[in-house]
Formats: structure tokens, sequence, C-alpha cells
């Protein structure tokens, strides 16, 4: 498992965030209850299984909602 | 294609402004009609394009947002041809968005000042023994990194080398710097004021303590009280059940522009902003002023607090003891204060200290001879005399008469709140002093700000000897005072209280007091955060002045109460929207979007008085 953690460029309005979670959630390999997105800090905070998923595509996945990831930081667990 | 669009949200709301605006002029100054239509059908398309684009994403992941409901609106006002409609409502939408995103980055301006302290880069002494510049994220534990004047120190770590004045600010709200050496410990995120020092790195990158602070601040933030949670949950059903009741009008009334009205008015905007955005601004002012608060929950059960309890009088006094009465026994005085003197010089007891300091300069002898007697005192040898200094116990043991004004001396200095010290030479009694600790300054005051700030319990649970406790408990008018407590004591009274109905804060150092820490509805932690103290208390306050306790109680209250007022706009615009559309005539789409969005900026800028909120009636510097 990988801890991940995304910055997003400043999200404002509340919605934006069950769009995320959503589309997110809907990745597989990825651990459903880990799934945080936090409004006020604009991060998207996760687990993952790196064997089937990569931090790109999570990224990409948020990309195409349309939001800007400014960086993202991968750590083991 | 998509994503070009997003970008240029912010240029397409100048260019429908502009298109909006032209159409209206040449309506107005020459009349022409059809130019008008044109201009606004034209603003409309290109307004609905980003909105549409958002709209669309979110129903695909199953998101019913309010972009659905406007693209939605916006269409039907252009099916019915009513294009002045859909370009103003897409123009307000959109403008609407653009000031929430900047008034929304003010209030969130002072937590990120505090992230926006941590360390980037650090010097790391790479294998050819040269110092190279890294980001911090690639610091490992046991690395060896050289910090520069006026640089971050990048990680925790221990000094090997070196010498400087480091400013501790970020980390202890102190911002005298501190003096460090050899296996000095050094904390992340402070700052190297002059020297150069090698250090090695213990804890890096989240394990840092202020790594652990960045990161319960940003969790506080974002985390939810109950009715937040509530609020999510509705807004979740709220949207789709709008375009529900749009549709049912519609299929009834067979009036579009009703419909549409209807959806337009019933986006949610300012209910599910106002309370996040009272929290962050709330938490940011705290985390300003030195005060960490752990989420909008803790904020709500602080600003009901009716009981603090200190853990011990120590919170309340300067703790720093000092020589309050003197008996004097013989006639030689200056002799035997020299002997005591040179005696106590030899101790770094706090007493020791404090008798040392109230001789002042004086002849001092030569000591031979010192015996530490463990719970009485010092046994020592002056100039062949034997020299004894300590409690009633140790005189015992000196075989020390003590005659009945002697006695009366010691019952009246205990009743005063004293330490006693005595002091003997060969076996007779010369000198009996009263040390005590004074109240710190400025406590008074702030403990009847408390008082003021609706706190009906001010207690003190402490370790100390009652008489200590009592005399403190009435030069502050505290309403509880009780001595002689261990922790468990102090815990077992905390349950008694929150049973009677209290809700009451603790306030301690968290190093032995995590029990009441945890126990008490609040737990507050005092001083340079300890990990402990950061991870079992619900607010810590970064120094150990007492005097930021008032600030942090108002600032809850003044944060609860500012989410009750934006829940009050926020479902008061709403209802008032959604009346109005029935039981008025004035009531149209674009009305209804200016109204919307203009609830939506009165939160936030509602929110963003917290960032300047200061406790009344306080001209000290905080």
């Amino acid at each position: 498992m990988q801890k991940a953690t995304i910055q997003l460029e400043t999200l404002t309005c509340p919605s934006c965030l069950q769009k995320i979670e959503n589309a997110v959630k809907s990745l597989t390999g990825i651990e459903k209850e880990s799934l945080k997105v936090l409004f006020n800090s604009s991060k998207v905070k996760l687990n993952f299984d790196d064997q089937k998923i990569s931090i790109n595509e999570i990224e990409n996945a948020i990309k195409k909602l349309g939001y800007v990831v400014k960086k993202s930081q991968v750590k083991a667990q | 294609m998509q994503r070009f669009i997003l970008g240029k949200k912010n240029f397409i709301t100048i260019i429908s402004a502009i298109l909006i605006i032209t159409a209206f002029t040449s309506k107005l100054a020459f009349d022409n009609i059809d130019i008008f239509v044109w201009l606004l059908a034209i603003a409309s398309i290109l307004g609905v394009l980003p909105i549409a684009i958002q709209a669309y994403q979110a129903l695909k992941v199953k998101v019913v947002s309010i972009d659905v409901l406007v693209t939605i609106a916006v269409i039907g006002a252009f099916v019915i041809k009513n294009y002045e409609e859909s370009a103003i409502v897409t123009f307000l939408f959109l403008f609407g968005a653009f000031l929430e995103q900047r008034t929304l980055n003010k209030t969130r301006s002072a937590i990120k000042e505090l992230t926006e302290m941590a360390p980037e880069n650090a010097l790391k002494l790479m294998e050819n023994g040269e110092f190279e510049e890294v980001e911090v994220d690639e610091v490992d534990v046991g690395d060896v990194l050289l910090v520069k004047t006026g640089a971050k120190v990048p990680v925790d770590g221990t000094v090997l080398t070196g010498e400087g004045h480091i400013n501790e600010a970020s980390i202890t709200g102190e911002s005298v710097p501190v003096n460090k050496k050899q296996d000095s410990g050094v904390y992340a995120g402070t700052i190297l004021e002059n020297g150069t020092i090698q250090i090695r790195a213990d804890r890096v990158g989240e394990d840092t303590t202020f790594g652990k602070i960045i990161e319960l601040v940003e969790e506080a933030q974002d985390s939810k009280s109950e009715a937040e949670r509530f609020i999510d949950r509705f807004s979740k059903y709220y949207t789709p059940i709008v375009l529900l009741l749009a549709i049912i009008v519609w299929l009834i009334s067979r009036d579009i522009e009703l419909a549409i009205t209807i959806l337009v008015l019933g986006c949610p905007g300012a209910l599910v902003i106002g309370v996040p955005v009272s929290n962050v601004a709330g938490i940011g002012n705290g985390a300003r002023h030195g005060i960490l608060l752990k989420g909008s929950e803790v904020i709500q059960d602080f600003s009901r607090v009716d009981t603090i309890v200190f853990d011990k009088t120590g919170t309340l006094t300067i703790g720093n003891p000092k020589v309050a009465e003197t008996e004097v026994y013989v006639d030689n005085v200056d002799e035997v204060l020299g002997y005591l003197a040179s005696v106590e010089s030899e101790s770094d007891h706090p007493l020791a200290n404090a008798i040392v300091e109230h001789i002042g300069k004086t002849k001092i002898y030569p000591v031979e001879n010192t015996n530490v007697v463990k719970g009485g005192g010092i046994v020592a040898y002056v100039e062949g005399q034997r020299v004894a200094v300590g409690n009633v116990s140790l005189m015992e043991q000196e075989n020390v008469t003590l005659n009945e004004k002697v006695r009366a001396d010691i019952t009246r200095f205990e009743e005063n709140g004293n330490s006693l010290v005595l002091t003997s030479i060969n076996g007779i009694l010369q000198l009996l002093i009263g040390i005590r600790d004074q109240i710190r300054p400025g406590v008074k005051a702030e403990l009847q700000r408390l008082k003021k700030l609706g706190v009906k319990n001010l207690v003190v649970l402490s370790g100390d000897n009652q008489s200590t406790v009592d005399l403190v408990a009435k030069e502050l008018g505290l309403t509880e005072a009780h001595g002689h407590m261990l922790p468990e004591d102090k815990a077992n009274r905390i349950d008694e209280l929150q049973r009677k109905g209290h809700i009451v804060a603790f306030v301690g150092d968290g190093v032995n007091d995590s029990p009441s820490l945890a126990l008490a509805k609040i737990g507050i932690a005092m001083g340079s955060g300890t990990d402990v103290a950061i991870e079992t208390s619900d607010v810590v306050l970064m120094n150990s002045d007492i005097g930021r306790l008032p600030h942090a109680l108002g600032l809850t209250k003044a944060t609860a109460n500012n989410m009750r007022q934006n829940i009050f706009i926020a479902v008061g615009v709403v209802l008032v929207l959604l009346a109005s559309v029935f039981f008025s005539e004035w009531m149209n789409m674009s009305i209804g979007m200016l109204v919307h969005e203009a609830s939506i900026l009165v939160v936030i800028l509602n929110g963003m008085r917290l960032l300047r909120y200061r406790l009344s009636g306080k001209n000290r510097k905080i």
C-alpha cells in the first residue's frame, strides 16, 4: 500500500469534493475508506495499491474533471 | 479542449461582461434590438460552455452539482428565447465563482502562511564529503546537514558541531532566540539567526514537531462537526430534489420560465460554504496567535465551556520562588548570611537559588564536606562549623531546639503559603526563611476576562501543599482549589465535575496529565508543543502564556456564532427566494442568481471577519 497526498489548485465549490470523491472512488486499486478530499487545504489523501494503479492514473482521473494537480507525494506504508 | 475552456474561465467572464454591456448600450442608446439579441445569444453560449463542461463531468461521476442546475436553466432560457436571462445568469454565475475563489483564498490565508513556513531545502553531506542542496524530502534520518545563518532548520535534529542562536517562534511562539550548541536539540521550521551549525537528522518530514503541527492544523480546518456532516448529507440529496421539483413544476404548469427559475433559485451555495468558511477563518486566526484548535467540533464544545481546571499552581504563578519573609534569632546576621549563601551556592535546588538571589553580594566562605540529606536539606562545614540548612525534619535530625516563639513563627509562615528553610550552626537555630511563589503578572486580569466570557468555575487541582494552593486561590478569586492531588485524583475530580453537567476544559502541560487531558471535554495543552500534548489535547497553546486562553475562548465563541449566522443567512436566502417565486411578480432568474451569488459572498465576508478577531478590551500585544 502506498499513501498519497495530492495537492490541488484551490478548491472553491464544495460540490467539487463530491465529484473528485466519486471519480477517485470508482478507480480500482484505491482503498476507499482512506480517501479524504479536504476542501480548505485543497488536498486529496488516499491509500492505493501500486500493483494495480499508478499515481499518474489517479492524477489523471482528477485532471479529467478539470482540476489542476499541483504536486503529489507518495510514501510507502 | 475542455481543459482549455476551463482554463480560460476568467477570460470568458470578461468577454461575456463586455458583450452584455454592448448589447444593452445598443438597445438603450440606438434602439437596435437585433444586435441586442445576437450579442446576448453569443454571451450565453460562450458563458455556458465552462459551466456545461463541469456539469457534464459531474454527471459522469453521478453527481448532480450546481453546474447541472445552472446549465439546464440556461439551456431552458435559451430555448424559450429569453437571451437576456441566459446571458446575465451565466455571467453572474461565472463572476460569482471568480469572487468566491478570491475571497476564499483570503479566509485561508492565515493557515497558508503557517504551512509556507515549512522548510523546503537542506544542505546535505554527500558521499564526496561536500554539502549539496537537496529537497527536504530527500533527507533521511541520520543524514548530516549544514545550517547557515538565516536559514531554516530543515528537520528535527541534534547539533553535532557549531553554535548559534535559533528563533523558535514557529514551534514555541517565543521569539527570543535560544542558544544552541553541541548536543542541543533543534526543530524543523525554526530559524538560525546567527552562527553556523551541523546537525544530525533525527526526525524528518511529517514526523517532525513542525510537520505534526501543520498536519494537525490542516486536518482541523477540514474536520467536520455533526451539523456540517448533516448539511453535507442534506446537500447530496438537495440538488437532485431541486431538479425534480423543477421538472414537476414544469409538467404541471407547462411554464418553462417558472421551472428554470426554480432551478437557479434552489442552488445551495451559501449553505454548503458558510460553515467551512467560518471554520477555516477561526482556526486560521488561532494559528496566527499560537492557538491550535483541533477542528470545528472542538470550537463548538469550547465555546460552551463553563468550568476551567488548571493542573497546577505553576500555571498561575511565576514558577520562580522568592524569599518572602525572614525571622532572625541571632545578632551576627551578616556572618550567618555569608555562611548560608556559601552553603546554598553548592546546590541548584530552586529554594537554594531563591536564597542566594535574596542575599545577593556577600562574603563567600569555602565549604567542606557537603552532604545533601534527601528530603531534608544540606549539611556542610564552613570554617570548621557545622552548618545545616533545610526543613523542620532536618533540624530535628540535627537535634536543634525549636522554642515556642520559633514554632509560632513556623506556623505563621506556613499559613502564609511559604516553604520553610531553617538554618542552624552547630545545632543552634539562626534563621527562619519563608519562600513562596509569586502570582504571574496579568493572570488576575486574564482570569477576570475568562469570567466575563461566561466561565463560572475556575478550579486549581495541584500537587502542591494545600496552604500554597489556598493562598493562590484566595489571591486570584478561584472558585475551587485542591492541593496534594495525584494525576488520578485530578482525573477523578474532572469526571465528577462533568457528571454534574459542567463542560470542563482542563489546562495542563501534557506530560503527566494525559488522562485528565483526554477525559475533560476540552483538553488544553500548554507550553512548547510536546508530541504527547499535541496528540491527546483538543487545543494547544503554543507557549506557556495563559494570556492566550481568553483569546482562545473568545475566538471559539465568535467562530461558533459566525457559523450560526452563516447558516441563518443561507437558509433564510433560499427560503425567501423560493417563496418569492410563487408569491411575487418581480422574481426572475437573473435576480435570483444575483441574490444567490451575493449571499455566498456575504457568508464568506462574514467568515473573513474572524481573521481580524481580537478580544475587546485587550490592549496588550498578542
